[in-house]
This record gives C-alpha cells, structure tokens and sequence, in this order.
C-alpha cells in the first residue's frame, strides 16, 4: 500500500483506483450485505406464508383467547382447564419466576458459603469446597435435575409411608406437604405492620447515617431495626387476636390429606438449578475476594481496624465490585436454565408454550413470545444489576 | 596495604539445621490446617462427622452392595420387588450399564454396523491425541487430519448410504456417539464463526456491527431449549415445501450458532484486552486488515481468553444433552429411554443409571478444563 504522505490518514485521497478507497469498500460491502438478507428474508417470508397457508393456520395472537383444553400440575394464580392459552402462559410465566427466584436465592446462599470456604485456611473445607464445585461445574444440569427427579424423589415412599420431618411436614414421593397457613379476618393488619415496620426502618437508617456524616455521632441502628420489624408485627398479630390458623396435613388411607404440597417437579428443579449454579456462584466469589490486593487488609491492620471491621468495610465493598458482574450473568444463566423444567413436566413458559405449540400449531407466536419475555427478562435483570453495579462501582475523583 | 587480620572465616557452609520439632512435621499440618484455632477445630469435626455419615453408605451403596454382574432385572431388585435381592437391599445396579453399555455407546445404530462409529471413533482419539501434547511435531498435517479428513470420513462412514453402505438414519443414532458428534462440531463451527462475530461486533461498519451486535444478544438472551425449538419447529416452516431438513442437522445447527454467540463474547473480551498499540502498529506496517488480526491481533488476544474459550466448549458439551428434550438420544437421553426397558426396571436403575452418565460427562468437561489449565500455562510468555 504505497500512499503519499498524508497527516489524516481517514481522509487520504486514494490515488488510483476507487476500488482500493477503504471507505468505498466499506460501504459496496455493507450494501451487499443488506440486499442478500433482505432477500434471504423475502424468501423466508413467502415460504412460511405458503407453508402457514398449505396446513390452514391462521397466524396472528388471536389463539391466546380460546379455551386451553389442558390442566397445569402447579399453579399459583387459578387456572383450569377451561381457562384460556393466555392465561395459560400467564401461569407458566409465573412458574418460571417462581422457580427462578427461590433458586436465584438459595444458590446465593450455597455459593457465597463455598465461595468463602474454597479460601478457607482450613485444610478440610477448603478441599470439601472444591470437590463440590468441580463435581457440579463439570455435569450437565439436565443431569442434575433428573438426579433428584428420577433417582432421588420418585424412590421416595409412598405418601401413606412419608417420611416426617418436624412442624407436622411430610416428604413423599408426590413432593413435600406441609401445613398450609390460613389467613383469617385481620390478618392483613399483621401484614400492613410489617410494610410499615421495613418502611420506617429505611428512614431510620438514613437518617442515622446523615446524622453520622453530619456530626461524627454514631446511633445503633441494628437493634431499633430489628425490634422494630420483628416487634411491630408480633405485637399487631397479638393485638388483633392471632387471626392465623393452619390446615395441617394428616395421613389418610393412601393418601395424605390437607396442607399445602410442593410438588416433586419444581423440588427438583429448584434443588438442580440451586446446587448447579452455586457452583459458578462459589467461583465467582473466590475470584472476587481474592481479587482485592492483600495490600488493602494490610493498609486496614496498620491503620489499627479490628479483622471483623477490615472485612466488613474495606474487603467486602471492593470484592462486591469484582462479584456482581459476573454474578448477574449467571442469574441470567439459572432464569434460562429454568426452562428445562419441560424435561420434567414442571409447568414453566417453555413447557406451557410447547404444549400450546403442539395443540395449536402457532409455532411462530409461541417462539415470539418465548423470545419477548425471556429478552425482556434478561433486561431487566441487567438493568437492575447495572443500577446495582453503578452504585457499588469505584467512585474517581 | 591493609595488615588487617581477620580472626575467623568461615570455610564452608554450614548444613541448614532442620526446622524445629513444633514446626515441621505430621503433627505442625494438623495443628496449622486442621486446629489452628477453636473455630476451625470445631469446622473440622463438623466436617469430619458429615464426612463419616455420608462417605461410606455411599461407597458401600456404590461398590460394596451393587449387583455386578446378571441377567435382568432380577439382580437388581428385592424379593418383594420380585428379585433375588435380601429385603431392605439397596445398591448400585452395576449389571444394568454393562447390559446396556453398548447402546450407551452407539444407541440403536445397527449391531453390524457398529464399526463404524467405532472406526470413526479410533481414527478421532488417533488424530486428536497427537494434536494435544505440544512435543509431537506435524501440527498442520495433524489439524489438516482432525478438522478435514475426519468430518470427511465420518460424513462418508456414520450415514452410510453410499459406497455400499447400508443407510443409517439419524433417529437410530445415540448414546455417546450422537454428544461427541454434536460437540465436536459445534467446537469446530462455534470458534471460526465466534471470531467472525466478534470482529464483526467491533467492525466500524455501521450495518454489519448492528447485525452483529443484534444476533449475539437476541441468541444470548433466550435459553438453548428455546432455539432447539426454534430449530425443530420453525425452520421447516421457513423452507420451500418438499425440502425437508434432517433432524439431527437441525439440531446440530441450533447448538452451534448458540455457542458462536456466547463464543463471540468470549472473543471480544480478548479483542478490547489488546492494547491500541498493537493495532496501530500493525497498521503502519501497512498490514491489510486480515493480515491484522491473523498475524498480530487474534494470536495475542485468543491466547488471553483460553480459559473463557474452554469454558464455552465446556457449555456446548453439557448442553449437548438438552437435544434429548426434542427427541433424540444423546448419551443422556439413551440412558434415560432404557429406564423404561422392562427387564431392567427396578428402584436402583435410574439412579445407578444418571451417576454412570454423570461420570462420563465429568470425565470429558474436566479433562477440558484440566488441558486448558496446562495450555494456559504452556503459552503464558508473560511471566518468564
């Protein structure tokens, strides 16, 4: 590429041939690319028109309003069979964030335990942290959740012969039935106390921490919060005469009867999904606290704060920043993941929608609205932890 | 000029005198790793009592009371269950996977003409062994056998149909087989068209970096289930009636471009790693623009991103088993299908059945991650 001398090499005039301008590339190869997909794109069109046409469906969101035709093994909001495709996705919506945020929780948990384990100076944990994460890092999840699907829960006794745990729960192969709590007149005022309770403790907080800023004083906030949120409740519940009874679950002949049940489908998955993800969790979490520079805890020890207080204020907060990236992602990867619930029965919006899919035929609605809420879904979830993220981030100056 | 005696120098060295009895010694690790303090001794003890009430059931589950060897179901089941097995006996069902190991292999391909996965088989361990340990030479004739010759055979050998060959259909592939297949060549497409998306991604041409950058996230943002769907149910759809796509292929399809796109993340990672410096260097040198990235740019910037690289090829394994879900039988799927299989159905099948795919699985994923450690630390030219 011989090019005269040019002090703004973007602007250079080509001194041959157009076909050697950079800039005039660019643009024949951007336009070429637009004609072969809009082709390929006409081309798709017409042939899903004419196949759509061939085998008599009627495209368009108009299926959502007739009657399902089909029951949903578990559901939280009322749904029968005579309810409609709409409701019915509505259900499984439901289902997936259910199962996503209880496993989005627990493998939190399991995974910051060990996370801070695999670094523990304790020969025996730290290797007990790291048999767990290789062993479940390195197995397919679908595996994980038939494990407890097929080779855990359904070798279960029968629920004449459940197993009893305390608290009058039973553990059976038709899923975990425990009391089911009955919410009788006035207990909403239980509830209204303990929205205010949290409310107040928020202002409280803020206002003691202005009030440090201000003046160097500092006010106890752990126990005026924790009385105020446990305390306000309680007394609320006793005042209005404990309106809470409970329906508790009894043996029948075969069957057991009353209390609420959890069924084995979202036990397995939730417990797959938890023990799965913690894994990648617990790697996260080591990398990120091992992340902060052992010249920071030291500079905290010079500077005479107590171990407890250097973890508190100096480590955690940076590792945090080194965490939650990655952390979000695999929120992301467990609310997806939580669509193999079709491999197993569980009623999310994959399975709702293939079984829809299959009655109906409107595979292209199904898919588009597959991709809408779970891309919504992953939005917001990034949204959020981006909000989070900016406000842990590294302040500059 | 200096008359100044020293009184003593010392000829040799003396031997290092061994550390003291308190720090060295069987008794030093125990106290440093196991009992320094109160709360890790009592970590210990908690762990140590966890250890001892769940290790040894499960070794005596898994090898001690496991039926190894039998017929049928028999073996595997209690008395009352209508089995030879004692009441109250619980064990690894062993003989249920070594009856059924060669359908864990090869699914239901045709018994005469199971040498030919096998053969496949034996040419790829042949071809990619060499390819890994970085001492033997003849790394371009070596990968030129791997990614060309080897498809080429398979294609020719797996199918059939030609060259008098019976016809294999897809449907009666399986087990171990169909995950290898699909895994290695979604490596094989997801790593090219990874790269591709990612320099794409970073392209300053306003259209192409949309595509890009709109395919990568749409891809991303949905599960793998959903784009096998896609895969199985839309894509006739999109073609001309008559033309008809095979399964497997279909299949095969959607778990590549799913890869690609979390490959092109894992790339661009690596591209935006590569200091400025480098591209502009590149560029005085008067380098073309795939001069660029081949020679100077993508060698600096794959070599950082190994680890993610391997991580990627790692998902695409594991997530090779959801192609059980739209009916076909993977290694996972097959071991599921033989559940059903009346001659071998008792309480301790499924189970006995999972852990043996389980292990498989985690020979392959952390063989990957194993390898990929040595190669991080084969090419790491920073530290030396």
């Amino acid at each position: 590429m011989a090019i005269g001398v040019t002090n703004a090499p973007e602007k250079r005039k080509s001194s041959g041939s157009i076909l050697n301008d950079s800039h005039v590339r660019g643009l024949f190869y951007q336009a070429l690319t637009v004609i072969i997909l809009a082709l390929l794109v006409y081309w798709i069109a017409d042939n899903t028109i004419e196949n759509l046409r061939r085998a008599n469906i009627a495209s368009g969101y108009g299926f959502l309003n007739s009657r399902a035709g089909f029951d949903v093994g578990q559901s939280l909001i009322a749904f029968s069979s005579d309810s409609t495709y709409g409701r019915a996705l509505v259900v499984g919506f439901v289902n997936t964030l259910l199962v996503a945020i209880t496993g989005i929780i627990t493998a939190t948990v399991i995974g910051f335990i060990v996370g801070i384990g695999r670094l523990s100076h304790n020969w025996i944990i730290a290797k007990l942290s790291l048999t767990y994460v290789e062993v479940f890092r390195n197995i397919p999840p679908l595996l994980v959740i038939f494990f407890w699907y097929s080779g855990v829960l359904s070798i279960l006794p029968q629920p004449r012969d459940a197993i009893t745990l305390p608290f009058n729960t039973f553990v059976s192969n038709r899923g975990l039935t425990f009391p089911k709590p009955i919410f009788e007149e006035g207990s909403q005022y239980t509830i209204l106390a303990l929205l205010i309770a949290v409310a107040a403790s928020f202002v409280f907080a803020r206002y003691a921490r202005q009030r440090q800023m201000a003046t160097g004083q500092r006010i106890p906030v752990l126990w005026p919060v924790l009385g105020l949120v446990i305390g306000l409740p309680v007394l609320t519940f006793l005042a209005t005469g404990s309106p809470l009874s409970f329906d508790v679950p009894v043996e029948g002949r075969f069957n057991l009867v009353g209390g609420s049940v959890i069924g084995p489908e979202f036990l397995s998955l939730y417990l797959a999904l938890s023990f799965y993800t913690a894994a990648f969790i617990a790697e996260i979490v080591r990398a990120g606290i091992r992340g902060v520079s052992k010249g920071q805890t030291e500079a905290a020890h010079a500077l005479g704060i107590r171990p407890r207080l250097t973890t508190r204020l100096v480590v955690v907060p940076q590792a945090m920043r080194i965490i939650i990236p990655p952390l979000t992602s695999q929120y992301l990867n467990l609310t997806k993941n939580s669509s193999l619930a079709v491999a197993i029965g569980y009623a999310d919006l994959v399975a709702v929608g293939g079984t829809i899919l299959n009655q109906t035929g409107q595979s292209i609605e199904v898919v588009s609205i597959w991709l809408i809420v779970y891309l919504s879904l992953s939005l917001a979830t990034s949204l959020f932890m981006n909000w989070y993220n900016a406000r842990m981030a590294l302040v500059e100056r | 000029m200096s008359t100044h005696q020293t009184s003593f120098v010392r000829a040799s060295i003396i031997e290092a005198s061994p550390a003291p009895a308190r720090e060295s010694g069987i008794a030093f690790w125990l106290k440093k790793n196991l009992f320094a303090t109160p709360k890790d001794t009592a970590l210990t003890i908690i762990s140590l009592l966890i250890l001892a009430w769940l290790v040894p059931p499960a070794l005596e589950w898994l090898f001690i009371d496991a039926a190894w060897t039998g017929g049928g179901r028999g073996v595997c089941a209690t008395i009352a269950q209508g089995g030879s097995q004692p009441e109250g006996w619980s064990g690894a069902c062993w003989a249920f996977v070594n009856a059924k190991f060669s359908q864990f292999l090869f699914g239901r391909y045709p018994l005469d003409e199971r040498w030919r996965p096998a053969l496949v088989g034996i040419l790829f361990v042949l071809f990619l062994v060499p390819m890994l340990i970085p001492k033997i030479p003849y790394k371009g004739l070596n990968a030129l056998l791997l990614l060309v010759v080897l498809p080429i055979i398979a294609t020719i050998l797996l199918p059939g149909g030609w060259l008098g060959l019976t016809y294999v259909e897809t449907p009666l592939w399986g087990g171990l087989m169909v995950t290898l297949v699909l895994s290695f060549v979604g490596i094989a497409v997801s790593l090219p068209l990874g790269i591709l998306l990612a320099l794409g991604r970073r392209s300053n041409m306003p259209v192409i970096k949309m595509l890009c950058t709109a395919f990568i996230e749409l891809v991303r943002g949905v599960p793998l289930i959903t784009v096998l769907f896609m895969a199985s149910v839309m894509l006739p759809l999109f073609l001309p009636q008559g033309v008809t796509f095979d399964k497997f292929l279909r299949a095969l399809i959607g778990v590549s471009l799913f890869a690609s796109a979390y490959m092109a993340e894992v790339v661009r990672g690596g591209l935006q790693a590569i200091p400025k410096g480098q591209y502009e260097g590149a560029d005085s040198l008067g380098l073309s623009f795939w001069q660029k990235m081949n020679l100077i740019v993508l060698p600096q910037a794959l070599k950082l991103v190994i680890p993610g690289i391997v991580n990627t090829f790692i998902g695409l394994f594991k997530d090779t088993s959801l192609v059980s879900i739209i009916g076909m039988f993977d290694l996972l799927g097959i071991v599921r299908l033989n559940f059903a299989d009346a001659n071998w159905s008792s309480a301790v099948t499924p189970l006995t059945g999972l852990i043996f795919a389980g292990f498989v699985f985690w020979l392959f994923c952390f063989g990957m991650s194993r390898y990929s450690g040595f190669m991080e630390r084969l090419l790491d030219t920073s530290r030396r």
